[in-house]
């Protein structure tokens, strides 16, 4: 019987090593061969890995009923029955591609995307502050990709033949007001935000998503970093000041606080930097801000922070009108931001953003008109003796948005939310003779949007949106379609489309006023051709751009400008390149961007449609980065090249009664080559306890005379180049970072 | 009779089961001998499907998980389309956590994988990443050894980091040259706790001596 029962066992052993041969080819749905996919049959060992040509073939022990199986990333798995007995297999497979966020087309018309995030992005934090021209200022190294204009003598983004008040500023979904430095004449100040506060910044120039509005021409979209990676401690030194701060991570890795404050003085700089302007109070500048991040779930986390700064700057510019005499404006600042945001799945699929910011400004303007020897002269009942004037700026903001994502199959998504933006700007200018004229201006704007990604392969999606807004100050309702299509080829290079409607509000300068006014109104369409490759990157686009119901302004009784109806109109129509390479030499990284503008406008009190002053047909940049191992430095350079912008000399026109163009021509050519360079003497130390940047940067080290545009005299008779206040200016500092390490804390806690 | 029978069946199911279990060992023997070849032969991929068909088959066994994770992140080493590294290293980190959480408890040689991960992700884009996965990688490297000091494999791969790593950064051949000796001790002492648990890195050691003959 036992042997009965042995031969038995024997023979079962060996009839089941009788081995049968699978093969086959593996292949995509575009019948393309697919190397390295892995084929097996279920819960067994016997197995292979298809060849470059797709083939596979392996011998199995295997018998009767079971599945073949086929896995790659990617890819979504293969099953397919199969019955194994003597006769050898062939078994042709066909993937079908997952719709994954790696692999799918992106939408990407209009947009410029900035972040540490693993798609392949055009720009990076640190490029923002390696870009040579742009001094650490996240608006600044915009300037150097297409769409954007060199405008020099005010701040913010000119985008595609649009003003700065077009582009809108968000932060971690809720917009930021006085993301600026208060103006002051003839300037462009800068950001107030270190760009090492932000982990990803996305500059969209047109065509942007439902869930932002309130911008004609363009939204900069900043979200801020998260737990920062260690505790550690940080100081810089330059001439300019000094700052210091402090981020604490906790231990546990789920929570951090941190704080900086930083002092600014430019006396030193402009001693050795002579400045055009005469400064009787050399700006001084102290900032400082805190911050708490809070993990309150494996994927959620709320984040605060706050910044509070004042300034106090004087400065003597020379008087248009007089010629003999100064203006000298005086601006004293305090700037207050809070920002909470919180974000975090719920579950389901579904996932909520929210945040509120307020902030709070003060500007006391003094301006006075002063002699020769900086005396105040009151020169009563005439023109100048409107140069003697104080203005007083009390602004409140509060910002609130609430957006729900829920997210489908194959990354097909819903968002809705809605955002509400509450000011109260206040101002009280004083006239030379001691008469007040204050004003509010009161705005509450609330907003719902909603929006759908619809990917129909990995080839091929959409965004569909549509936002409503209403404004209690012009009471009106405006509806925003927007609507963006990508389309990916073979080769991986794409095509994207993007149409939408954008509504604006009249400035605040143009406030308040007796008219009843709509909204402005701008509509884009976006055509995108986007390859990117391995470290290259390449895309050329096109748009045309229609502005409808621009505001127009009228003289009111005291001088100033005044919105009075929405028959301003207007286009910008143009073409840009933009190339980055970060392989053909080696360690070198360059872009080039080149943009095209053609764009006319009637706003305003342009007498007729003309090519606004802000705007230039060619703008190029290229800007360059090399990093030099043996000497641990980088070196950065950036060349800019505009065409000359028009200016002109709008006036009223008493005899006519209307506004009149008395004189009008072209600056000369905008030409500028920075370069800066950083020294980075603890690059690659392993366990370094501290890490310490040099940065020296010397913009338009070439000396050209540059002009941005022109004043002229009130009686029309003078002009006045407005150029850059100093020819070139330099910075040298040093920031030294002390990493407290954790990881002997970490290895103790482990054993 | 019926004892008989009982006996059988036991001595039938035993050998089936040491069948089995032999199965796994000789399958996983002829898969880890093939570990030394693969940078030169270019067959990681493969070798990471065939431990991951064995762990899958087997569901249990954490080393068919690691060995698939340690083939995933060579793989991630040695592809050339820096857009491709990312996905690769997911896969490793996957596989690794299997492996963990299998083995339920830390270890030293599964360290010694995620600290590859974390250096595969840094390669895609060393200027923008190092901050973040630079440290990653080194205390992974520090708490493997403090987890087995007799580990020679975190000497080696902080020696071939060392190796890789500019002169003028704190690196190069001469200062990687002593970490290679400590491997080599290490390496010659080493007793792997079984048969199959991980023993690799003696080629490379020997390898990168070789450069300084």
């Amino acid at each position: 019987m036992f042997r009965v029962l042995l031969l038995g066992s024997i023979l079962i052993s060996l009839t089941s090593n009788a081995q049968v041969k699978i093969s086959g080819k593996v292949t995509d749905n575009h019948n393309k061969p697919l190397r390295g996919i892995s084929i097996s049959i279920k819960d067994s060992y016997d197995g292979a890995t298809s060849d470059s040509t797709g083939g596979y073939s392996f011998v199995t022990t295997e018998k009767g009923a079971h599945i073949l199986q086929a896995t790659a990333t990617g890819y979504k798995s293969f099953q397919e029955n199969i019955n194994i007995n003597q006769a050898a297999l062939k078994i042709n497979i066909t993937l079908r591609e997952e719709i994954t966020e790696l692999k799918a087309v992106v939408i990407s018309a209009g947009t410029f995307e900035a972040s540490d995030q693993k798609r392949a992005s055009a720009l990076t934090p640190l490029d923002i502050v390696t870009t040579a021209s742009a001094n650490a200022d996240i608006t600044s190294a915009l300037k150097t990709l297409p769409g954007t204009q060199q405008v020099g003598e005010s701040e913010g983004l000119f985008v595609r033949g649009g003003t700065a008040e077009e582009s809108k500023i968000f932060i971690d979904g809720t917009l930021i007001n006085k993301f600026f430095y208060s103006s002051e004449p003839e300037l462009a100040t800068r950001g107030r935000f270190n760009p090492f506060l932000f982990k990803g910044t996305i500059f969209s120039s047109g065509g942007y998503s439902a869930l932002y509005g309130q911008a004609l021409s363009s939204v900069l979209l900043l979200e801020s970093i998260d737990l920062p990676e260690r505790t550690s401690a940080d100081f810089g030194i330059s001439y300019l000041g000094v700052n210091g701060g402090l981020q604490k991570l906790s231990k546990n890795k789920k929570s951090s606080w941190g704080f900086t404050y930083s002092y600014t003085n430019l006396a030193v700089a402009f001693g050795i930097i002579k400045q055009k302007q005469g400064y009787f109070k050399v700006p001084v500048l102290n900032e400082g801000d805190a911050n708490f991040r809070i993990k309150t779930s494996p994927t959620g986390i709320l984040k605060y922070f706050g910044s509070f700064s004042t300034s106090n700057v004087g400065l003597r510019n020379q008087d248009v009108d007089s010629l003999t005499m100064k203006d000298a404006f005086g601006l004293k600042n305090l700037y207050m931001y809070h920002n909470l945001s919180w974000r975090e799945s719920v579950g389901k699929g579904w996932k909520l953003n929210t945040g509120i910011s307020y902030s709070n400004n003060r500007d006391d303007i003094n301006n006075e008109l002063q002699n020769a020897d900086n005396e105040k002269q009151i020169l009563n009942d005439s023109l100048y003796a409107y140069k003697n004037f104080r203005l007083a700026n009390r602004d409140n903001y509060f910002n609130g948005k609430i957006v729900f994502e829920k997210k489908l199959l194959n990354l097909n998504a819903i968002r809705f939310g809605s955002e509400y933006n509450y000011s109260n700007e206040k101002t009280t200018y004083t006239q030379y003779n001691g008469i007040e004229y204050p004003q509010t201006v009161k705005e509450n704007l609330w907003a719902v949007f909603a929006e759908t990604d619809v990917y129909l392969t990995n080839d091929i999606a959409a965004k569909i949106g549509a936002r409503a807004e209403h404004s209690q100050l012009l009471n009106k309702w405006n509806l925003a379609p927007r609507i963006s299509l990508a389309y990916k080829f073979q080769d991986n290079s794409q095509l994207s489309l993007a149409y939408g409607i954008f509504y604006e509000n009249p400035d605040r300068k143009y406030l308040p006023t007796i008219n009843k006014l709509d909204f402005s109104q701008a509509t884009h369409y976006i055509l995108q051709y986007q390859k990117i490759s391995n470290q290259r990157t390449f895309r050329a686009e096109a748009f045309y751009k229609k502005y409808k119901d621009l505001y127009k302004t009228s003289l009111t009784g005291y001088g100033e400008l005044m919105a009075v109806n929405n028959n301003g109109f207007g286009d910008a129509k143009g073409i840009e390149f933009f190339w980055r390479d970060k392989k053909t030499i080696k360690n070198v990284d360059y872009w080039v961007s080149y943009s095209y503008l053609d764009t006319k406008r009637d706003f305003l009190n342009y007498p007729f449609e003309i090519v606004p002053p802000f705007a230039t047909k060619h703008t190029a940049s290229l800007v360059m980065k090399k990093f030099a191992t043996k000497l641990k430095t980088q070196f950065n350079a950036s060349y800019t090249f505009a065409t000359g912008r028009p200016y002109y000399n709008i006036n009223y026109d008493y005899t006519s009664n209307s506004y009149k163009i008395f004189d009008q021509g072209h600056t000369k050519d905008y030409n500028d080559l920075s370069l800066s360079v950083n020294y980075l003497p603890d690059i690659g130390k392993t366990n370094a306890k501290k890490f310490t940047v040099f940065v020296l940067s010397v913009s338009n080290v070439l000396g050209f005379n540059n002009v941005y545009t022109y004043n002229y005299s009130f009686n029309n008779q003078h002009k006045l180049a407005v150029t850059p206040p100093s020819k070139r200016f330099i910075y040298l500092g040093c920031f030294i970072s002390f990493g407290i390490d954790r990881s002997q804390d970490e290895i103790n806690n482990h054993l | 009779m019926k004892k008989l029978v009982l006996t059988t069946t036991i001595i039938f199911l035993a050998s089936l089961s040491f069948a089995q279990s032999e199965k796994y060992e000789s399958a996983m023997k002829a898969n880890i001998s093939q570990l030394d070849s693969m940078m030169g032969k270019g067959n990681s991929l493969e070798l990471a499907n065939n431990f991951e068909r064995i762990a899958n088959a087997e569901k249990t066994q954490w080393l068919p998980y690691y060995y698939a994770a340690y083939c995933t992140v060579v793989q991630a080493y040695t592809e050339q389309d820096n857009s491709k590294k990312d996905d690769i290293a997911d896969k490793a980190q996957q596989l690794i956590n299997k492996a963990d959480s299998l083995l339920g408890k830390e270890s030293s040689e599964t360290d010694v994988i995620k600290s590859m991960i974390a250096t595969a992700h840094m390669m895609v884009d060393p200027q923008s990443r190092y901050m973040t996965y630079g440290p990653q990688s080194n205390e992974l490297i520090e708490k493997s050894e403090s987890l087995d000091s007799t580990n020679p494999r975190p000497v080696l791969l902080k020696a071939e980091n060392t190796f890789y790593t500019p002169e003028q950064f704190g690196g190069g051949k001469d200062a990687a040259k002593p970490l290679f000796d400590k491997a080599k001790e290490l390496a010659d002492n080493f007793k792997p706790e079984t048969d199959l648990s991980p023993n690799w890195g003696n080629s490379a050691i020997n390898y990168f001596l070789s450069q300084y003959k």
